[in-house]
């Protein structure tokens, strides 16, 4: 490891821009000639939409235009999509309801849109956008999951007889069923994952340029996979061809799942853009993110586990209720399906598993995929069993798991994953030690005599992530190939442009993708500058979310610098009249091995680009690309133990300690890494103790500003105790296997499992506000 | 319209805006000081906070006419030329941002929080103080380090003054 190598804490090389207020984001783009769109979004969950009238509104000052849902149906602009094809278990695809980009007949969600204003400034479009007046014809709504199934609820859409989606099944049943009828005991418990509004500090934004010379959209939007969402804008939206069509994603203010959609509000400026001839802005408030912005979660589970005599599991049964929102976002069909219910054996060895999901319509925001994506669900229900089932059976919470633990590689479950390496006792052990597990007894007891109830709470996490071999989602029902691609320029003077189909978000891809360049070369990272978030200058990418940057984004700029490097050698041992595989590279100089000779990068790169001297039938220049494809998921593991105490007259958790044990495989910047995890920690505290997206039954939003819906701040947290355990990702050359989402997935049940322990009752929802604790204290 | 007199990162401006226009909207729009952010609407947040006549306040929830004759300081205002302020550089050595998005409005809510504590800081005090401020990447404990890092290096550089 150099100073600037794989492994080097080496501080970014983006935060000169973020904090000197130099950072680029779409609302800060100005185009001249450039307009403001404001939504006219439904007040009412359910309704037909009867009329608009937008008269008075185009006789205001600055009004461009109105534009109406009807509009976009008649231009032909496609129907929202859903990139992940569902199968029910009767063999029928799953019931996609039409999602127009703007709604000519029927709203299904407070916040969706039915038309939009168009004006000089963003406050006069918001002036003319309260002045459209919109008669609607209110229907019945319905927000509960539970109450959407029952015969005679309200129906959202004539596709889906009885509002379900899909009713999809995994796992073998008989082999299952055969398990319970020997177990020695079974466990039981009922959970709610409680629906999350993700809220990236930054709000979506789009900026759409139409140039009608050369039939050509510019849209910058804040996206974590621009290319996709030009492909989908393109192929299904019927925006523009690709080549005609160019999508820029500048510095993106945090996404989290969010930005991977792309949303109504992208489709509307792009198409507004090209109907009245300008640049169409539009930014959205934070109450519209709450309203628009996909939600996470939100799942209803009974879920059973068998066990035998010597605490073995022998099987699991789950049965969840996925509520889905109004309709189908790009990617919400597989969140609890493959990215769920395909991690229900977590870390144990579980013979038997069943899982069904009943995916749901509501008159809720639509929920997609929010960092973990159906991994935080998997992840939270089967430690909360561990942990029901070591109080019910009797034995230390720990212990039981470590009876438990899958401790043999590769591990095929019988959820279709194959865990391909792990020591679980490792991180087990690793967190154990970092809280004095041993030591806890006696500080519980020493709380307890000054009135404090204390608890722990373990929660052992597994996901499947840097998704993932194209064949196998492709096999699954994706839409999309799920690979990466590359491109390394050497430039004639030897600095280096790595073009990436990854985006980051906060990631820190400028540093991180930096440090590989400088590992393999010995040059400075200043040498290096990443390409990445625009369509016309890196030919595709899949984009950045499932934790999958580095496993597979940094592989396939690996896999280019290798091809680079193989051809670099060929000209330095032409120059150096050396044989090729005598040639190594150290601190930015082709080496003759065991000499002094040696012909330093720039008059490589030069040699390359003159082409007055290269090998015979060489073509000049030095720039390879490369698409790579992972071979299987890989499967980051840890522990997480959170200690805490409970006041038993308010029920306020306050924090003792909270350690994390990771095995990410190899880190590339340890700073960053455990950057990700805080960030992940704390947003699974975040659901745990304070984040709740809350509907009436009538489908009104309670908990649409930051006034409503309790953010975690910087009072409500701890600061963590981090460390990290290492078994080498077998699936890619860096042995790289993804940290991004592990926090969000792990913490959350070791919250709940320590104010459980604390309180003495096993039940208790979250998030575990001090109201919920108290009354879960005081019940009878 | 009015016009609203006002410094800004030292430098005398004359804007003329709507009377309803928000002291955030003068900085991006009109000055287009972009480094100050929008994140909530509902002054929650702090991703606009800026320094008025030396104390932090949200610049999306005041009128820009409320700042006439005041003297501003945004996140473009705290660097002495090429050296960083040293709440930008301790944010930075400690890895105390991701997105970027938040950092401008933590930023300048920290160096209000070090100069009203006098450099006496503690965790507890730090994560009190930084309640209107909120961060969705950090988890904020990278944030708390910079904000206690930097409360030492301002006030070695303040002895040094």
């Amino acid at each position: 490891m150099g100073v600037e190598g794989i492994g080097a804490r080496v501080v970014r090389k983006e935060d000169k821009r973020f904090i000197t207020g130099k950072g680029r984001y779409v609302d800060d783009i100005k185009l001249l000639g450039m307009t403001h769109a404001h939504f006219v979004r439904s007040p009412h969950a359910h309704a037909k939409v009867k009329g608009i009238d937008s008269s008075a509104a185009l006789n205001m000052p600055g009004v461009v235009a109105v534009l109406t849902g009807q509009q976009i149906v008649d231009d032909k602009v496609g129907n929202l999509i859903c990139g992940w094809a569902i199968t029910s278990k009767d063999g029928s695809p799953m019931k996609m309801g039409a999602w127009p980009a703007m709604a000519p007949e029927t709203v299904r969600f407070v916040g969706q849109a039915v038309a939009v204003v168009i004006a000089e400034s963003k406050n006069l479009a918001r002036d003319a956008a309260e002045a459209v007046v919109v008669s609607y014809e209110e229907l019945p709504a319905v927000a509960d999951v539970h109450a959407a199934i029952k015969s005679g609820a309200p129906q959202l859409h004539p596709e889906a007889p009885g509002n379900q989606v899909y009713d999809w099944v995994i796992g073998d049943e008989g082999a299952t069923d055969a398990a319970f009828a020997k177990a020695a005991n079974v466990v039981k418990l009922d959970v709610t994952n409680n629906r999350l509004a993700p809220n990236a500090m930054e709000p979506r934004a789009a900026l759409a340029d139409y140039d009608a010379a050369e039939e050509h959209f510019t849209l910058y939007t804040t996206s974590q996979n621009p290319h996709v969402a030009r492909l989908v804008l393109s192929a299904f939206y019927n925006i523009a061809p690709e080549h005609k069509l160019r999508v820029i994603a500048p510095d993106v203010g945090g996404g989290f799942g969010s930005k991977i959609f792309i949303y109504p509000e992208e489709m509307v400026a792009l198409w507004a853009s090209k109907k009245i001839g300008r640049p169409v802005k539009w930014t959205g408030d934070r109450t519209e993110a709450f309203l628009t912005d996909a939600h996470g979660r939100d799942h209803v589970t009974h879920a059973e586990m068998a066990f035998d005599a010597n605490n073995k599991i022998t099987g699991l049964k789950v049965k969840t209720y996925a509520n889905f929102g109004a309709y189908m976002s790009l990617f919400s069909s597989s969140v609890p399906t493959y990215l769920y219910a395909t991690l229900l054996s977590g870390q144990y060895n579980i013979p038997a598993i069943h899982a069904e999901v009943i995916g749901v319509y509501t008159n809720t925001t639509p929920v997609d995929a929010y960092r973990g994506a159906g991994r935080p669900e998997a992840s939270y229900l089967i430690e909360r069993l561990m942990e029901t089932a070591a109080r019910q059976l009797n034995v230390d919470p720990a212990a039981l798991r470590r009876n438990n633990f899958i401790t043999e590689f590769p591990h095929q479950t019988p959820v279709i994953m194959a865990y391909d390496v792990g020591d679980f006792n490792a991180s087990l052990d690793a967190a154990m030690k970092a809280i004095d597990y041993a030591g806890f007894a006696g500080r519980k007891a020493k709380a307890k005599a000054d009135g404090k109830l204390r608890g722990i709470g373990v929660s052992c996490y597994i996901e499947a992530c840097g998704i993932a071999p194209s064949k196998a989602v492709g096999s699954l029902g994706a839409g999309v190939g799920l690979w990466e691609s590359a491109e390394v320029r050497v430039n004639p003077v030897g600095t280096i442009e790595i073009l990436t189909g990854s985006h980051s978000h906060g990631q820190g891809h400028e540093t991180t993708f930096c440090q590989l360049v400088a590992e393999r070369l010995g040059v400075p990272i200043s040498q290096v500058s990443i390409v990445h978030g625009d369509t016309d200058k890196v030919q595709f990418g899949m984009g950045t979310y499932g934790s999958r940057s580095a496993a597979v984004g940094l592989t396939a700029i690996l896999k280019a610098m290798e091809k680079m490097e193989s051809k670099a050698k060929k000209i330095a041992a032409h120059a150096l009249e050396a044989s090729e595989a005598d040639i190594v590279i150290e601190n930015g100089e082709f080496k003759v091995t065991g000499t002094d000779k040696a012909i330093a990068l720039p008059m490589v790169a030069l040699a390359a680009y003159t082409a007055h001297n290269l090998p015979d039938g060489m073509e000049p220049g030095l720039k390879e690309s490369a698409f790579y494809d992972p071979t299987n998921f890989t499967f980051p593991a840890g522990t997480y133990i959170c200690e805490l105490e409970v006041d038993a007259g308010t029920g306020k958790t306050s924090f003792v300690n909270f350690v994390a044990a990771d095995d990410f495989g190899r880190l590339i910047n340890p700073m960053i890494v455990e950057g990700q995890v805080h960030g992940g920690l704390v947003q699974g505290i975040g659901q745990a103790l304070l984040e709740h997206a809350i509907y009436d039954d009538n489908g009104q939003p309670i908990t649409a500003s930051f006034m409503d819906y309790a953010m975690p701040r910087a009072d409500d947290v701890p600061s963590f105790n981090l460390s990290h355990t290492t078994t080498l990702c077998p699936g890619n050359p860096l042995g790289i296997k993804g940290c991004g989402e592990a926090g969000a997935i792990g913490a959350s049940a070791a919250v709940i499992n320590a104010i459980t322990d604390a309180i003495g009752k096993n039940n208790l929802e979250m998030p575990a506000t001090p109201d919920r604790v108290w009354r879960t204290i005081h019940a009878a | 319209m009015s016009t609203v007199k006002l410094t800004v990162n030292g430098k005398a401006v004359a804007v003329d805006v709507e009377d309803r226009t928000l002291l955030v909207q003068l900085l991006r729009d009109h000055l287009n000081l972009t480094g100050t952010h929008v994140g909530c609407d509902t002054s929650q947040c702090g991703a606009c906070v800026v320094h008025m006549d030396g104390r932090a306040v949200k610049s999306c929830t005041m009128l820009a006419g409320q700042a006439d004759g005041a003297s501003i300081t945004t996140i473009e205002g705290i660097a002495k030329g090429a050296e960083l302020h040293p709440m930008q550089a301790a944010f930075r050595d400690n890895h105390g941002l991701q997105c970027g998005y938040c950092t401008p409005g933590m930023i300048m809510s920290a160096i209000d929080i070090v100069q009203r504590h006098g450099g006496q800081l503690d965790e507890a005090t730090v994560r009190h103080e930084l309640e209107g401020n909120i961060c969705r990447c950090t988890g904020y404990h990278n944030i708390v380090k910079a904000v206690l890092d930097a409360a030492g290096r301002m006030k070695v550089s303040q002895a040094a003054e």
